[in-house]
């Protein structure tokens, strides 16, 4: 084991024993020296977890936040020095913690946050506008057949709990106290300028965008989403477009 | 050399930025012997309004390595109007593996697309195994880490086209194994890979403390004349098991009383330099920090009125 190997080890686990061979000049114990270092680590990647997660954090709690970054943070130390990528897996994570199941929509508030993160520093691209669409429309036997993509700072979230609503109450948007945690909504993430917002898709909005997302035909798109019978294509294609939540046309392909 | 101070508040307002042509590519080149902070995303419209305050601004490399969003947009208009320095935190100089070529070659993009005056990194390792640790780990000072230490440095400069500065570290542990001071390794590599040597005035203090040396011979064992930059930032004290200080490299405080004092010594001996103060956590409002780099920018201004320079 080479020297920063038993260093690195010793700085994520705290019963992995001080690395030999530090020294202190007042020849004393160098754990407490040793420990800057763990401390440091540990408050860094927690730190990041928190900025990146913040209402995940709010919803546990600072304390009981704190020690689930802790168990992840060892688990899944970060693979980049691009820290505003740390924490891809976190929700993941957070779905499987046990202690964490009394809150079950901890995850899905957690992969919320994740592409709201993911958006703020996705690509900027030239979004799809109204008036690129038109001329589309005036074609219409080939419209179910037309690829439309999100655009690469948009994304959509499908939950089984009220993760908009959930978001917005400690955003000031709501009361939390009227939220009912366990209506099923969908999220929609987009960065129209340079803030990033989130905001709920109509009934059927989050299999529609979702199946944009993976590049299906807008025909294939709406027949999954009237799956839902309350789903208003027009409606929905509208609030994409007018929040710019689609990418410029790459080509009108057709079947 | 000092720069024309841009005094209307309104003229960044307008698409074209900074007027007078005062950071044209010719007055690129080295940063100016001026005090600057460090970028932080509260300030970015306190700084457009209030442009020629400060003498330049610094940026974490990997702060600015997403794909896009608001923090290239801000940086890039704040690049418009000012001189840059970018800071890299992970690219792990000091670690026994070889460097990151995929980390690199974004080093290389950012750089091409920000042209900053100034690139720097640090005498220290944060990756080990594939893991980012996200802190700045110290090295054994020895025959083997300086050859690699020296190879990563010249593999960096190779790549990204340029010199680059290296900062002194703030460290809390020594080594068995170092056979040589952090003085005398730091001189070394400048001497053989052309280096310039970000000063961390701080670093030298807290390390000088934690280690039982003297700051100020500390810092003048080093190659000052290789100084392109200098850092200053605050410091936690915290007790070492012996109830010793042990100072704590934390930038979450205002500059301290001693590191003023030795700052003034380096200055008094090698002249105005670009001056940063460095401030990461408990970040004050945009004029608080200012102000803190104004104390900095008065010293460099009486220092060059002493070498007869004129001081703006």
């Amino acid at each position: 084991m080479t020297a920063h190997a038993a260093f690195a080890a010793a700085l994520l686990d705290p019963d992995v024993a001080v690395p030999a061979g530090l020294t202190a000049w007042n020849g004393v114990d160098p754990m407490r020296r040793f420990a800057v270092y763990r401390n440091n680590v540990t408050t860094a990647l927690t730190g990041v977890l928190a900025d990146s997660f913040p209402v995940t954090q709010q919803l546990v709690g600072e304390d009981f936040f704190c020690a689930m970054a802790r168990v992840f943070l060892r688990a899944h130390p970060p693979r980049s020095p691009l820290l505003h990528e740390y924490g891809h897996d976190f929700p993941a994570f957070v779905a499987q913690f046990e202690p964490a199941r009394q809150v079950p929509y901890l995850a899905d508030m957690a992969r919320l946050e994740w592409l709201r993160l993911a958006s703020l520093h996705a690509a900027d691209a030239p979004v799809l506008a109204a008036d690129d669409i038109a001329p589309l429309l005036a074609d219409p036997a080939a419209l179910p057949g037309l690829r439309l993509a999100l655009h690469p700072a948009a994304a959509v979230l499908q939950s089984a709990h009220a993760v908009v609503s959930l978001w917005g109450a400690h955003h000031g948007v709501g009361a939390l106290a009227e939220v009912d945690p366990y209506a099923a909504e969908s999220a929609l993430v987009l960065r129209p300028m340079l803030e990033v917002l989130v905001l709920r898709l109509p009934p059927g909005g989050g299999i529609f965008a979702a199946a944009l997302a993976a590049e299906t035909t807008l025909g294939e798109a709406a027949a999954a989403a009237s799956a839902d019978p309350s789903f208003d294509l027009a409606e929905n294609l509208a609030l994409l477009i007018r929040h710019g939540a689609l990418g410029a046309l790459r080509s009108s392909a057709r079947n | 050399m000092t720069l024309p101070i841009e005094t209307s508040s309104s003229s960044l307002r307008s698409e074209s930025a900074c007027r007078g042509g005062a950071l044209g590519p010719a007055a690129r080149g080295h940063l100016p012997a001026r005090a600057g902070v460090g970028l932080k995303p509260q300030h970015f419209q306190d700084i457009l309004d209030s442009p020629g305050e400060l003498g330049f601004f610094e940026v974490h490399a990997e702060n600015y390595m997403g794909a896009g969003g608001p923090m290239h947009h801000w940086l890039t208009r704040i690049r418009e109007c000012h001189p840059l320095s970018v800071h890299g935190v992970g690219l792990s100089i000091g670690g026994q593996e070889p460097l990151d070529a995929a980390h690199l070659a974004r080093l290389r993009i950012l750089l091409a697309r920000y042209e900053p005056e100034a690139f720097s990194e640090h005498l220290a390792w944060s990756t080990h195994a594939g893991a980012y640790l996200a802190d700045l780990l110290p090295l054994a000072y020895d025959g083997r880490s300086l050859r690699r230490v020296c190879e990563h440095i010249d593999e960096v400069q190779m790549a990204l086209g340029r010199r680059m500065l290296l900062e002194n570290p703030a460290t809390y542990v020594e080594f068995a194994d170092s056979t040589m001071s952090e003085a005398d390794f730091i001189t070394e590599v400048v001497r053989r890979t052309g280096c310039g040597l970000l000063l961390d005035v701080n670093n030298a203090y807290v390390s000088a403390v934690n280690h039982g040396c003297d700051a100020a011979a500390f810092l003048a064992a080093l190659p000052l004349e290789a100084v392109g930059e200098i850092h200053l930032a605050g410091f936690a004290v915290d007790r070492d098991a012996a109830g010793e200080p042990l100072l704590i490299d934390s930038h979450g405080s205002p500059v301290a009383d001693a590191v003023w004092t030795l700052y003034e010594e380096v200055l008094q001996r090698i002249g105005p330099v670009a001056t940063l103060i460095e401030r990461d956590h408990d970040v004050p409002d945009f004029a608080t920090l200012a102000a803190e780099a104004g104390r900095a920018e008065a010293l460099l201004c009486r220092m060059a009125a002493s070498t007869a320079e004129v001081c703006a």
